[in-house]
């Protein structure tokens, strides 16, 4: 398939006082096909986040490009959903409203929206919590919520932050599978930040493993296993190979990023 | 279920009973004399003042004089408040410019200015609203600013991921998240204004119920002074409760 979205020598300093630049892209570039799904991992702090900002059209200045169907990207595009890794449900607003609320701003009506909305409500398994707000909700559920209402957008590309991350290993690995079912529906390009090498394996068809400070591509793993998956693939022999091999890859940079991480703080 | 579990169901019944023990608690200590009658009236005096000073001054109706330019100055604060505070949010330098002077002039006594105002719009209502509207748009303005300053970008991103307009960010998710803190504002700038309007009824002897205590003071009419104060604090009540009741409205959680 035709790539849809193709990052390339993508670099991004951030520089707040003038004083301290910190590097958080160095030259990254990732061609990404239609409806492929991409997981990105590697060590916190290695401009993750950035490159979805990028991508999501939330950072303006950096250097390189980024395409989409071949025509380069400036600003928030219309076929880019993104997923924060932040809480970000909007509190005021219930569950409905808050789905709803990409359908609103853009002129629909109220029964069509909520009956739109209503539908990605369900796809996620929050039927019933409808008429809910964002506090009576669990941080699982937020992050679901904040995921219905970026589908509810309908994006061709989906950027999803770590939006799992602070949920239990069980309750993750069935929204892994929520999100296979979604994505076989949807026909969307998934791309998902995670930390969890096992969630990487289990809903990708690539990993990109990125290096620590600055951030680069260290490796992209293609995962070749039989599609459609499940949570249950996890048992598989093949499945243990891919894990072993991202760990191996993985162990390198967050044994660096931690001592660097540790001298910085032995600094001040 | 037990008792108490009922009264910490209802605020307002356990406050009553607060304000009814407290009442008691006076009560006795005027009779017993720990307490000068001159200085406070017994409880009962205050509340048996109420039909003679309402027949004498009309507490009733300058209740509501009161309470209409509290609220005409409060509306005045509000519509020119909120957008200033837009304003110095918007132009940082001016925000940042300004925050100072906005707090020390929120500081001032502007009461003292008030035979500035009596010059130019002259013992009429319009002094009294003007005069309560400088102290009440001050706080409003502070807490607009720091309302939306405080708004997460995190939140401000969603609407930029989601192309919203310039208009619908504002209206759709910096306002309602700003809502609290704003709130905040109207609270503090309602009960200045309020003090501030019955201050200036009570120097120049005009207009509602700061007018009253005037008079009954002047009289040496101690219960009948203290029904007209606890008149002025059912204005305050009165907006306290209207403003949680919008901003429940706006922001229901
Ligand atoms: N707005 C910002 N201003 C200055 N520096 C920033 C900003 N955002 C991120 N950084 C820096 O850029 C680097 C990469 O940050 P980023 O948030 O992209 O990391 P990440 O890979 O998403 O980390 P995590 O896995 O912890 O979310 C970090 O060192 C961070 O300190
Ligand atoms: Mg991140």
């Amino acid at each position: 398939m035709a790539d849809i979205l193709e990052i390339s020598e993508v670099s991004k300093t951030y520089d707040l006082d003038g004083e301290n630049p910190v590097q958080a892209l160095d030259r990254v570039t990732l061609d990404v096909a239609e409806g492929e799904f991409v997981s990105v991992i590697g060590p916190s702090g290695c401009g993750k986040s950035t490159l979805f900002n990028i991508v999501g059209g939330l950072i303006a200045q950096y250097e390189g490009s980024v395409r989409i169907d071949g025509r380069a990207v400036d600003g928030a595009h219309r076929d880019v959903g993104v997923v924060f890794q932040e809480e970000s449900t909007f509190p005021w607003r219930t569950t409905l409203d808050n789905v709803a609320f990409p359908l609103e701003v853009q002129g629909m009506g109220k029964p069509e929206r909520d009956e739109r909305a209503r539908k990605f409500v369900s796809l996620v398994g929050l039927e019933g919590f409808e008429n809910h707000y964002p506090a009576q909700l669990s941080g699982g559920m937020k992050q679901r919520t904040a995921v219905a209402r970026t589908l509810a957008y309908e994006p061709r590309i989906m950027l999803l932050d770590e939006p799992f991350g602070a949920l239990d290993e069980q309750t993750r690995m069935l929204l892994g599978d929520k999100m296979l079912e979604i994505w076989a529906a949807l026909n969307q390009t998934m791309l998902l930040i995670t930390h969890n090498i096992t969630e990487a394996v289990q809903l990708s068809d690539r990993v990109v493993v990125m290096s620590f400070r600055p951030g680069k591509i260290k490796e992209v793993i293609s995962i070749d296993l039989p599609r459609p998956r499940s949570s249950e693939v996890i048992s598989t022999p093949k499945f243990g190979e891919y894990v072993g091999r991202l760990w191996t890859l993985l162990r390198e940079e967050a044994s660096r990023g931690m001592v660097e991480a540790e001298a910085e703080l032995a600094a001040r | 279920m037990t008792g108490s579990f009922r009264l910490s169901k209802s605020p307002v019944l356990v406050g009553g009973i607060g304000l009814a023990i407290f009442l008691c608690v006076l009560e006795i200590a005027v009779e017993t004399g720990m307490v000068m009658e001159l200085v406070v009236p017994r409880p009962s005096d205050t509340f048996l003042a109420f039909p003679p000073v309402q027949e004498d001054m009309d507490l009733v109706g300058n209740f509501f004089v009161t309470l209409g330019m509290t609220a005409a100055s409060t509306a005045i604060a509000l519509s020119i408040g909120v957008p200033f505070g837009y304003f110095l949010y918007r132009n940082r330098r001016y925000g940042i410019a300004y925050e100072g002077w906005l707090a020390a002039a929120f500081a001032a006594p502007t009461v003292l200015l008030y035979p500035l105002f009596l010059v130019i719009f002259g013992r009429t209502y319009l002094t009294l609203i003007m005069m309560g509207f400088i102290p009440g748009a001050i706080p409003i303005v502070i807490q607009t600013r720091q309302g939306l300053l405080g708004v997460s970008q995190t939140l401000l991103n969603v609407g930029r991921s989601f192309n919203v307009s310039e208009r619908e960010m504002f209206w759709k998710i910096q306002l309602p998240s700003a809502v609290p803190t704003i709130f905040t504002g109207i609270r503090i700038g309602v009960m200045y204004t309020l003090v501030n309007i019955v201050a200036i009824e009570y120097l120049i002897d005009f207009g509602g119920l700061g007018r009253i205590v005037s008079e009954m003071y002047f009289r040496f009419d101690t219960p009948g002074t203290y029904a007209s104060i606890v008149a002025v604090i059912l204005v305050s009540v009165f907006f306290y409760w209207g403003f949680g009741r919008i901003e429940k409205w706006l922001r229901p959680v």
